[in-house]
């Protein structure tokens, strides 16, 4: 079992037994009948579209979009190839959930797309994978052999006369493939560089053609609001913030994993859950949404709730619900050198002030790490940043800056002490301690 | 000099694509290409671009741009540990090093006898099961501990 805890879950429901993911398991668990039911009882497109706007769902992958309303944009009547795409390609450091949904529930994910090809009027569909995990891969595509084989997928779907093919396509170590323009180059045989928009996927998307994209857990989320009802599935979450959601939970808890909870349970709630921090340590600070979304010190992370609108209150992002916590342990100049690194590596260099400026908020970090750094080296890290905010073609250049402010903005005094002292805080034997490798047992 | 299994292989990729969309098959054909060979030549990259009438040049493009492509030989088994902030903070950075004093070799490495190639990787998505090490770039490895690496080390022969 994948799922290490969950409060009223829909997606992570009964997954237990090894072939919780098969068809077979699925569709005893209710799988496929919300399809079935509208393409039977001949629903309108407007039916599925409306149910998905009541349910509030908010685009799981990060940024957060009600889904309905970015359905409402594909012209559905254009004559000609329409495509809806699912982003697999889960790479935000923090971030394992559609990993798991895919592994346990990858049917789920099949039937979303299906029933959103069939509101979009889109015939065609592809879901991208992250190329590190294959085993995921070659799973999705076992499943699509059997829902073609049982006629969910393909054409003239149970006899509506409404055709839809699915393919998995394979990422191949690529953060910026996950923004959706830069997946669809990807798909497109190309380098993964973001599209200026607009013009928007839904008018210029896969092969210029009408394009929906979505996140794994949002088109798995798709047949559990069909058949529960829009407004159930809101309920089910709060205001605003409707339904369940996976967190990912890493760094320096009991039982690091994926749990499902109700958008809006307190993040305290959460961190029982994983086991609270290891050897009953105290917690320093959260990044709450993924590696790109801004670092909360404990004391505010503490008064959270887990939903899109208490964490953007405490100035940071839900994002992809990837939940890193830090304990006492941590050095936050290291862990954000760290972080600078990765998006310095990850630029894809497209434009200059990501491409050059990763590069000097990772040069500068890691001279203030290693005891190098000089008295003005914070004014100018946000000075990089300014000038990389807002000046790039996608948010990559945000995401790499973001973390760099709030640090700084958190953890001010442990900055300048690297600085001044050329030396942490906390002392490397402590902050080795914390990561527990040569003390873990299997 | 793809083999005929290669090409079939690849042949299965392209039909996932609209008939005039060859190219999207393009990283598919790179990563079985890479599989064959054990890395990808130019001499390989050519090949897959002329199979699916493409520029040699754009093929090139996509062999640079993604990370697990590798455009030099790599030893029988390419190791790549994840050192990202997640897994870093349980034992991703130690792993590595744990890795580098067994291998006597550093990041970017091969063992003298050819065996094992050393990398560090960025995010694979699966922070928690940190430790985690991908082996040639099919085979996640998770909560890998000291006992754990020294098992896989023992394997891979």
């Amino acid at each position: 079992m994948a799922i290490l805890g969950a409060i009223n879950p829909m997606l992570s429901l009964d997954l237990d037994g090894d072939n919780a993911w098969r068809l077979a398991d699925y569709v005893k668990r209710g799988g496929y009948t919300a399809l079935r039911r509208i393409l039977e009882e001949k629903q309108t497109q407007e039916f599925v579209i409306n149910e998905v706007k009541k349910s509030v769902l908010r685009g799981r992958g990060g940024a957060g979009f009600p889904t309905g309303l970015k359905w409402s944009f594909m012209p559905r009547s254009f004559p000609g190839d329409k495509y809806v795409v699912c982003n697999s390609d889960e790479g935000e450091p923090g971030t394992f959930k559609d990993r798991d949904i895919l592994r346990y529930n990858p049917h789920a994910v099949i039937e979303g797309m299906a029933i959103a090809a069939f509101a979009m009027g889109a015939s065609r569909g592809y879901n991208y994978i992250h190329g590190e995990v294959w085993d995921i891969y070659e799973r999705f595509e076992e499943a699509l052999d059997e829902a073609r084989a049982a006629g969910f997928l393909g054409s003239n779907l149970l006899g509506s006369g409404f055709d839809f093919e699915l393919f998995a396509h394979h990422g191949y170590g690529a953060y910026i493939c996950g923004e959706e323009t830069a997946l669809l180059e990807s798909i497109e045989g190309k380098k993964g560089q973001p599209r200026f928009k607009p013009p928007f996927p839904a008018s210029f998307g896969l092969y210029g053609k009408p394009t929906t994209i979505n996140n794994t857990e949002t088109f798995a989320s798709i047949p559990y609001i069909i058949n529960l009802g829009g407004e159930t599935y809101l309920d089910a979450g709060k205001a605003n913030n409707g339904g369940t959601k996976l967190f990912s939970i890493s760094g320096h808890v009991n039982r690091p994993g994926n749990y499902e909870i109700p958008l809006g349970t307190p993040f305290a709630t959460l961190l029982d859950m994983a086991g609270g921090i290891r050897g009953g340590r105290q917690l320093k600070a959260c990044i709450p949404g993924g590696s790109s979304s801004p670092v909360v010190p404990a004391t505010a992370m503490m008064e959270c709730t887990m939903d899109y609108d208490s964490i953007s209150k405490a100035g940071s992002m839900l994002g992809s619900g990837a939940v890193i916590v830090m304990d006492e342990t941590t050095c936050m100049v290291k862990a954000l050198e760290r972080l600078s690194f990765f998006y310095y590596e990850e630029s894809c260099g497209q434009c200059t002030p990501c491409r050059e400026g990763t590069n000097w908020l990772y040069r500068v970090v890691h001279r203030i790490e290693t005891g190098r750094g000089r008295a003005d080296d914070l004014d100018l890290l946000s000075s990089v940043t300014t000038n990389i905010m807002g000046r790039t073609i996608c948010a990559l250049g945000d995401a790499a800056s973001m973390p760099v402010q709030s640090f700084i903005k958190h953890f001010h005094d442990e900055f300048a002490y690297h600085i001044e002292h050329k030396k942490c805080l906390v002392p490397v034997e402590v902050q080795r301690a914390g990561s527990g490798f040569f003390t873990a047992t299997a | 000099m793809l083999t005929s299994e290669s090409l079939k292989r690849i042949d299965r990729e392209i039909a996932k694509y609209p008939a005039d969309q060859k190219q999207s098959a393009v990283m598919a054909a790179l990563a079985i290409a890479q599989e064959q060979q054990g890395w990808l030549s130019s001499e390989a990259i050519e090949c897959v671009a002329g199979y699916l009438g493409m520029a040699p040049v754009a093929a090139y493009e996509v062999a640079t741009f993604y990370n697990m492509y590798d455009l030099q030989p790599v030893g029988k088994y390419k190791v790549s540990v994840c050192t990202n902030l997640p897994c870093m903070l349980t034992g991703g950075v130690d792993a590595g090093e744990y890795l580098k004093n067994k291998l006597g070799i550093g990041y970017n490495e091969t063992t003298p006898d050819g065996l094992i190639t050393l990398k560090e990787g960025e995010c694979m998505g699966a922070c928690g099961d940190a430790p985690v090490m991908i082996v040639n770039n099919r085979r996640m490895c998770s909560w890998m501990n000291p006992e754990q690496i020294d098992q896989l080390l023992a394997e891979l022969k």
